[in-house]
């Protein structure tokens, strides 16, 4: 029987099996941020195990960090301690780390991609669950949790059981103003927050093979959102054509070599997968959320459904939306465009081509946040910061921001905000703040317009 | 923390299922990271809420703690009290009819992000054990990471349990973790429950996979040797 992709890379990294047990997988790559890192180097300190493999980490801060005045000391006294533990554990540790300001500062997400350090056929971590992302390269990259940033740190390596196996294909050609994002909404409203859980995902089908690498970073994102541990797509052209020439990556003969190794990753043809779903292009329209869990998902036309069970009920209420509503008219304050899900230069490009010429609705405080420092500059490089500011958009300097409204970019309370991040759990971007998912188009629009509105009638 | 005979009573007993596990007991039988569990009698907190994400077990704006401590004042925050400090009386964990180290939780526990303060936070306030019909992954393998013990039961039982707990709040639970059963003492409801074998090897011993992972750096190096050529 064939292999799948995600077959390949993890029987490549495994070090030993235990009879009955867990498998020990080798992982290449370590990404490290301030937030879910110092507990793991306190464990390391307490027991007295030193740091395996540097070289093999990387840090970033970004979770926990201002987005704007960054060249100045971080007001919020327990962020920048927590701040500067990361920079003093990876000074002792020797530890690459791009601090708050640094050039190639970011989201974890967004930086490591950038700096050539996801490359296809690799095992990645993070103490983060949207690690996910880096799938997009046809890495094995998942999300961890501080116990096991301490056992990576200490032996390079983690206990694992092999996940099952699932495939969703979409094929067909997708409509006009329908985004990466709006294709992986479509797919979590359609299979639930936790179809995935126990799998690995791998995406398959023309849709994502003719996708960009910043679209299928998007869709590869939120695999953890149906409850998959992580996303895959196959390497190909594309994967190779971006990865070529960035920083970290292998260079001449090196590049050729493993360009020659990537290119035997794929999914054999007679490979099973455990679970498989298959959808239309065709079918997939701008979406929205209209809940607290990104399985609560509706196109943008649509109405909210009806559903008696009291979890869904409790959940329009925090959203004060009624059941069989449409959310098309309703009055919007705030947009974030931002978080590892779209803060690449290409979901600036594609709100700045709607924006252009445009204005921002008066009632509307629009953040547009990018996903690092070189997205940063090249928003500024390629004029889009000009068409920003004329419309009257915020531009905020990198990090997580109000993706999580860790730091002070919070949404107040009771108020709606359109945000092109991954999550709209209750309080997510403030204390009882309300978010509606979508695509950085649906988010330009709704920031220009003020409220909701159908974008396909916009574009046609 | 265990002497180093009964370290060799759990070698010879469980050496036969884990025979990988055989070698290492020796030289980390002095290690132990965790909490030993076996079997918990408690009283249950009954928090009847489906898809509890790790948002609402603990709020990001209480990350910026750089060590595990603490935590638990700040669980399910936002539920526990209202936007001005006071309590919320409503909230199950402020009814002072439940108590008890066992966390009856909905369907879909823990889904959302890999922080594992939400585990810490849970083990912080005093429960040792986590109910739900179904669990996100990287929360489940968080918690058993810390001792915490996330029994997976079916649907109809979750709710048999709810509704148990809810009519007769002093009801007690009992958790058998060596042989995977939880049950309402003094009534007939009693289900079996999944663990992986050496996840379970580790939460009865109170050994940690960190101990594990180091005994194992010579086939580490190997590794790194073989794929470098
Ligand atoms: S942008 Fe949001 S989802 Fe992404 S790493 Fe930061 S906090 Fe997590």
């Amino acid at each position: 029987m064939g292999k799948t992709l995600f077959d390949k890379v993890w029987d490549a990294h495994v070090v030993d099996t235990i009879e009955n047990g867990p498998q020990i997988l080798y992982i290449d790559k370590h990404l490290i941020h301030e937030v879910t890192s110092p507990q793991a180097f306190n464990e390391l300190e307490e027991r007295g195990i030193s740091v395996f493999r540097p070289n093999q980490i990387v840090a970033t801060a970004d979770h926990n960090t201002p987005t704007l005045n960054q060249n100045q000391p971080v007001k919020d006294a327990l962020s920048r301690q927590q701040l500067e533990q990361l920079s003093k554990n990876c000074k002792k540790n020797d530890i690459t780390l791009y601090e708050l300001g640094h050039k190639y500062n970011g989201i974890v997400h967004v930086m490591a991609p950038e700096l050539g350090v996801t490359q296809p056929g690799l095992t990645m971590v993070c103490g983060d669950s949207h690690t996910s992302t880096h799938g997009a390269f046809g890495a094995i990259a998942f999300g961890i949790g501080t116990s096991q940033v301490a056992q990576v740190f200490a032996s390079q390596c983690l206990l694992l059981t092999k996940p099952k196996s699932l495939r969703v294909s979409v094929n067909g050609k997708l409509k006009k103003g329908v985004l990466p994002k709006d294709v992986i909404l479509y797919i979590i409203s359609k299979l639930g927050t936790n179809s995935g859980t126990g799998y690995f995902c791998e995406y398959a089908g023309n849709v994502f093979e003719e996708m960009s690498m910043e679209g299928r970073m998007t869709v590869c994102n939120m695999s953890i959102e149906m409850g998959a541990r992580g996303g895959m797509i196959a390497p190909d052209e594309t994967t190779f054509n971006y990865v070529e020439g960035r920083e970290f990556a292998p260079k001449g003969k090196d590049f050729d070599a493993k360009v020659a190794y990537w290119k035997t990753l794929p999914t054999d043809d007679d490979a099973v997968f455990d679970k498989e779903y298959t959808f239309d292009a065709e079918d997939i329209e701008p979406m929205v959320t209209y809940g607290t869990n990104p399985g609560m998902g509706i196109k943008i036309s649509e109405t909210i459904p009806k559903d008696d069970n009291p979890s869904f009920k409790k959940s329009l209420a925090y959203m004060d939306f009624e059941a069989g509503e449409s959310l098309i008219n309703k009055p919007i304050n705030y947009v974030f465009i931002g978080s590892c899900t779209n803060s690449r230069i290409e979901d600036f490009r594609v709100a700045a081509e709607f924006i252009k010429g445009k204005q921002k609705a008066k009632n509307v405080t629009a953040w547009l946040v990018p996903g690092s420092k070189q997205v940063e500059a090249q928003i500024v490089d390629e004029g889009l910061k000009t068409i920003f500011d004329a419309a009257g958009f915020e531009l905020r300097q990198p990090g997580c921001s109000a993706c999580l409204a860790m730091n002070d970019d919070k949404i107040p309370q009771n108020e709606y905000c359109v945000s092109t991040s991954n999550r709209n759990f209750e309080g997510r971007q403030g204390q009882g703040s309300r978010t509606i998912l979508a695509s950085p188009l649906v988010a330009a629009a709704t920031a220009v317009e003020g409220k909701i509105v159908d974008i396909t009638k916009h574009l046609n | 923390m265990p002497s180093f005979w009964e370290g060799v009573c759990y070698n010879r007993k469980m050496g036969k299922e884990h025979p990988a596990l055989v070698g290492i007991i020796a030289t980390f039988v002095d290690i132990y990271n965790m909490e030993k569990f076996t079997t918990l009698k408690s009283k249950a907190i009954p928090l009847d809420i489906e898809n509890v994400d790790t948002d609402q077990i603990i709020p990001a704006r209480f990350l910026k703690a750089t060590d595990r401590k603490g935590f638990g004042d700040n669980l399910f925050r936002d539920w526990r009290y209202n936007k001005d400090g006071s309590v919320n009386p409503d909230f199950v964990l402020n009814d002072a009819r439940y108590s008890g180290k066992i966390l009856v939780a909905g369907d879909n526990f823990g889904c959302g992000s890999s922080r594992e303060h939400a585990a810490w936070a849970i083990t912080d306030f005093g429960f040792k054990v986590v109910v739900s019909s179904f669990f996100a992954d990287i929360f489940k393998g968080n918690a058993l990471n810390n001792g915490l013990l996330p029994v997976q039961v079916s649907k109809a039982f979750l709710s048999d349990l709810q509704s148990c707990i809810v009519s007769h709040p002093e009801t007690e639970l009992i958790v058998d973790l060596e042989n995977q059963t939880i049950s309402v003492k003094d009534a007939d409801l009693s289900e079996d429950f999944e663990i992986d074998a050496y996840k379970k090897t580790c939460m009865i011993n109170g050994y940690d996979d960190i101990d594990y992972l180091l005994s194992k750096k010579e086939k580490i190096e190997a590794f790194e040797n073989a794929a470098s050529n």
